[in-house]
């Protein structure tokens, strides 16, 4: 992306009307440098991204198997899909899931990084204490997560032991549940990196900022939910991505922690979709699941660059 | 990283290949990653090692899934293993049809596989148009119950022949402490244990009718649904530790006699064979588990995806004509705990359990052809989702499970 920024100061100068004479002549080559310094990258977005999405968008219209092929079937992938159970908890597990690990790791990770900022002692042991989780493979944090919800092995088991005979704590061992322990462990995975993002977020902030909400008797509460955190946007929006890409695509978790189980319940798309191109040998129906969670994504994109460029066209009409 | 070192390994042996013949690396994925499957696939990589030259390179992959899934990936990728283990029936036809494997036609002519591997169903999934395409090495038989003696002399009753005399034991066995059914929550174990229970309530007639012909008469039939009643009282007795347990964690449990019985394949009698335990002392084996015992022909295959290189096309000749050797077979059988392919094994170090599925397989009346010879993949998935569902999820009816099997077979492939 970088060759777009001198074009537009090229832009600007051109407007302005005062261009130096001798950058013109170097311009050609430098362009000509910029365009053989990008096509690698380029060739690689196009090739890997958007042959791809659209190999996958129309192999979901065809019945293919093993190998993809190029029957079209029209929308008989989807309607499968549609109509599947396990598909429609699958989609009914993520939105949960997501807003559920959403909200409480921007929380949490917030609250947490407020806390680090107070200027404690061994912040350093502290923050490799919250990021440990984030360094770990999901599959080894997922299992012990599994045996420590286990009712024969783990917490409950435990607790009962040392007397407490009615004490009950086994969310995966039931299907209603099964997706909060899922959670649980999903904070827990991910809220020492917002936690990071979000201190260096804070740590960004003017201190010329506190210093005027000190003098105007503003508590420090205050100024951290109403000064500091508009001012982090740039932080804030980057753990959000950060989250979102983790949840949408969650697979190795739910396979350490529950295999999609009891029963379907704690079922995801990936699962689906990896199922289903894989062991199961169904391309289509794998592509057509795929392709469902490209939808949501493309939409995002879509409405975003909807709105960028309605701003732009405003900027130039001004 | 692989690559490099491929590379790396290339160079050496060009290297040395000017001295000797090369010594071919065959590398196979397998999913035997139990006690008992592990001693089994020594025994393999054992006598294949002894033969000299070639050298067997173990890919243990645990959970069938994940080893089909990494092989077939691997073959499209265009990297793939020496030998791949799959189960016989429809999860490598296209593997076929592509013109992916070896053919071992020549091989098996010159040893005359058709001559002495029996059942017919267990060679017609390797033989397909008159030609060879694997190598089946065993024949193992869904439906099994395992019970532990113990557990049940404790409860004060007797050991079961069949699932309506089990559940009739049940009460007794938890008031007595001990788990009566259990089961592992991964789907494929729930969706196998209902194929028994389906076998036992439909028998072997109706069962044909229903995955063969896909006859949605009996699918939506009396026998189903009973199978299916059967199938939520066998739920009601089952721990609440099993979401998400292994097998063979399963089978420990009837082991260590804290539960009674286990519906699974004959493969857990290679467990309790690691654990030091006696059948008919320590534990029980039940054909069926019903009145008449039934065996099915499932069981395991290899199969030797194409290579570029001459040696190791050679090894893999090699490796398909020692699995089907009597001496092997009955080593590996033996530890594996499931049925030789071939009737000339010296079973002489066979136990009651296995004399006692050789007799039942003699009869081809007893004979219950894998489901996975008729149905593919694709099918067999949406069973095991629906099996799980209906299995974990106590709201959904009898009829609504029925009604949505009838709807898979309905548009099975």
């Amino acid at each position: 992306m970088a060759h777009i920024a001198p074009a537009k100061d090229d832009l600007a100068v051109a407007v302005s009307g005062v261009a130096a004479p001798d950058r013109d002549r170097r311009r050609p080559f430098a362009k000509l440098q910029a365009v053989l310094g990008t096509t690698p990258m380029i060739a690689t977005a196009v090739g890997v991204f958007v042959i791809c999405i659209l190999f996958s968008v129309w192999w979901s219209f065809t019945n293919s198997k093993l190998f993809p092929n190029n029957n079209f079937i029209g929308l008989a992938q989807y309607n499968r899909l549609w109509a599947n159970d396990r598909w429609i908890i699958s989609v009914n597990n993520i939105w949960f899931f997501g807003i559920m690990s959403m909200t409480f790791n921007m929380v949490f990770g917030y609250l947490l990084a407020v806390f680090m900022d107070q200027r404690i002692k061994q912040e350093d042991l502290f923050r490799s204490i919250f990021l440990y989780p984030f360094a770990m493979s999901s599959i080894v944090t997922g299992l012990v997560w599994q045996w420590m919800m286990d009712p024969n092995l783990g917490i409950q088991e435990t607790v009962r032991n040392l007397g407490w005979e009615g004490f009950n704590f086994a969310p995966l061992a039931r299907g209603e549940t099964a997706i909060y322990g899922l959670v649980l462990a999903g904070i827990w995975n991910g809220v020492g990196v917002t936690m990071a993002i979000m201190l260096a977020g804070l740590r960004g902030v003017d201190a010329e900022i506190w210093k005027a909400a000190k003098v105007d008797g503003i508590p420090a509460w205050r100024t951290y939910l109403f000064i500091v955190l508009p001012m982090m946007k740039g932080a804030i929006v980057t753990a959000f991505i950060l989250q979102a890409t983790g949840i949408i695509r969650v697979f190795d978790l739910v396979i350490a922690m529950t295999q999609g189980g009891p029963g379907i319940s704690t079922q995801m798309p990936a699962i689906y979709v990896i199922q289903h191109i894989t062991d199961r040998v169904n391309v289509g129906q794998g592509m057509a699941a795929a392709t469902m969670m490209l939808f949501p994504i493309a939409i995002l994109i879509a409405v975003r660059a909807l709105l960028e460029w309605r701003a732009r066209a405003r900027e130039k009409s001004v | 990283m692989k690559r490099v070192v491929s590379v790396v390994a290339l160079c050496a042996s060009a290297l040395l290949g000017s001295t000797a013949v090369r010594a071919a690396d065959v590398e196979v994925i397998h999913w035997w990653t139990s006690g008992g499957e592990q001693a089994a696939v020594s025994v393999f990589a054992r006598e294949f090692d002894a033969l000299g030259g070639d050298n067997w390179v173990d890919t243990a992959i645990a959970g069938g899934e994940n080893a089909r899934s990494a092989t077939l990936q691997r073959i499209l990728g265009g990297d793939p293993p020496g030998a791949a283990q799959f189960n016989p029936g429809r999860q490598y036809e296209e593997l076929i049809a592509g013109g992916m494997l070896l053919d071992l036609t020549d091989l098996a002519t010159k040893e005359n596989w058709a001559g002495f591997i029996r059942p017919a169903s267990i060679s017609e999934a390797c033989l397909v148009d008159g030609r060879w395409w694997c190598v089946p090495v065993n024949i193992h038989s869904w439906n099994w119950g395992w019970a532990s003696i113990p557990a049940f002399e404790k409860a004060g009753v007797d050991v079961p022949s069949n699932l309506d005399e089990f559940l009739a034991a049940a009460p007794k066995l938890k008031e007595a402490g001990v788990i009566p059914f259990a089961i592992g929550g991964e789907s494929w174990q729930i969706s196998g244990a209902f194929g028994v229970v389906l076998t036992a309530a439909l028998g072997l007639e109706k069962r044909e009718q229903l995955f063969k012909d896909r006859n949605l008469e009996v699918a939506g039939g009396p026998e189903v649904k009973k199978a299916i009643e059967t199938f939520r009282s066998l739920k009601q007795w089952s721990d609440e530790g099993s979401a998400g347990r292994n097998w063979n964690d399963t089978t420990n449990l009837v082991v260590t006699d804290q539960a009674g019985m286990q519906i699974m394949g004959d493969w857990a009698r290679g467990e309790f064979g690691v654990a030091g335990e006696k059948p008919g002392v320590d534990y029980a084996c039940i054909p069926g588990p019903s009145t008449p015992p039934t065996v099915t022909t499932d069981g395991d295959i290899f199969l030797f995806p194409k290579q570029s290189d001459p040696e190791v096309e050679r090894a893999q000749l090699k490796m398909a004509s020692m699995m089907v050797n009597p001496q092997v077979q009955a080593l590996f059988n033996n530890a594996k705990g499931s049925m030789p392919i071939r009737d000339d094994v010296d079973m002489s170090l066979a136990d009651d359990c296995m004399k006692l599925g050789l007799s039942i397989i003699k009869d081809p009346a007893n004979i219950a052809i894998a489901a996975g010879r008729w149905i593919n993949n694709d099918t067999t998935g949406q069973l095991n989702d629906l099996w799980a569902q209906f299995w974990a999820d106590d709201s959904m009816t009898v009829e609504d499970a029925q009604a949505k099997f009838v709807e898979i077979i309905k548009v099975a492939e």
